[in-house]
């Protein structure tokens, strides 16, 4: 299991192929890889955005992040799960989040990278700046849903 | 005056523009709740329920009883991902 909070741009690809290399060295038991990639577009409500700018609370959002892939380890019984997420300063088309699960069977990797995806964007400490033509303004969530951020 | 203990607070994204700072020591009473530190702080500026709070990096809610050297984070609902 890896979690990583990046502040330089990344290219989740290469991500990828060095965890699948370094860390599942070519596992067996695998049967299903199961990708999901976040990307910044250049509107949002109606507006046009320039840039945005990421912050986290380092050391919640890590602890947090550990504890939805902890959970979904166990939950869907799959074999690794792999997070990195991107801070600072951010423009149209960069990743802003990467994450991969492997398992046995493709049931579980889709379900575990969907459970990490929602819990992530439910509980984990990120909150989004954007820049737009008439300035800075503050992301508000699409749906806020905090009932269940004291479950991990 | 009644017995003060040492906490350290954090203000993130919304509610640090809204504060005007990123971080403070502050002495506060004994047995204070995060709803009394936030009423303090903020003269209630802004309705809690747009506001999560965290101690020691862990969600809790406003009724949590502050203790001695407690980290308590203040911030807006998240929008990561």
């Amino acid at each position: 299991m890896k979690i990583e909070i990046i502040s330089e741009k990344f290219d989740p690809w290469e991500s990828l192929v060095e965890y699948k290399r370094n860390e599942l060295q070519n596992n067996p038991k695998i049967g299903a890889s199961s990708v999901f990639l976040g990307t910044m577009r250049d509107f949002n409500d109606d507006d046009d955005i320039d840039s945005m700018e990421l912050e986290h609370y380092p050391g919640m959002t890590e602890k947090y992040l550990s504890n939805i892939v902890e959970k979904a380890i166990k939950k869907f019984n799959i074999i690794d799960g792999l997070v990195i997420h991107r801070v600072g300063l951010l423009f149209p088309t960069d990743p802003i989040v990467l994450v991969a699960t492997w398992s046995e069977h493709r049931d579980n990797a889709f379900n575990a990278t969907r459970e990490i995806m929602e819990s992530l964007k439910e509980q984990a400490p990120f909150w989004k700046k954007e820049s737009t033509d008439n300035g800075f303004r503050w992301v508000k969530p699409k749906t806020e849903s905090t009932e269940n951020i004291n479950e991990t | 005056m009644g017995k003060v203990m040492k906490i350290y607070i954090k203000y993130f994204a919304s509610i640090r523009d809204l504060i005007g700072k990123d971080s403070e020591n502050l002495d506060v009473d004994i047995n204070s709740s995060a709803r009394e530190l936030w009423q303090l702080l903020t003269h209630e500026i802004e309705s809690p329920e747009n506001v999560l709070v965290a101690v020691n990096h862990k969600y809790v809610d406003f009724e949590y009883v502050l203790k001695e050297g407690d980290e308590i984070a203040f911030f807006p609902p998240v929008t990561g991902g």
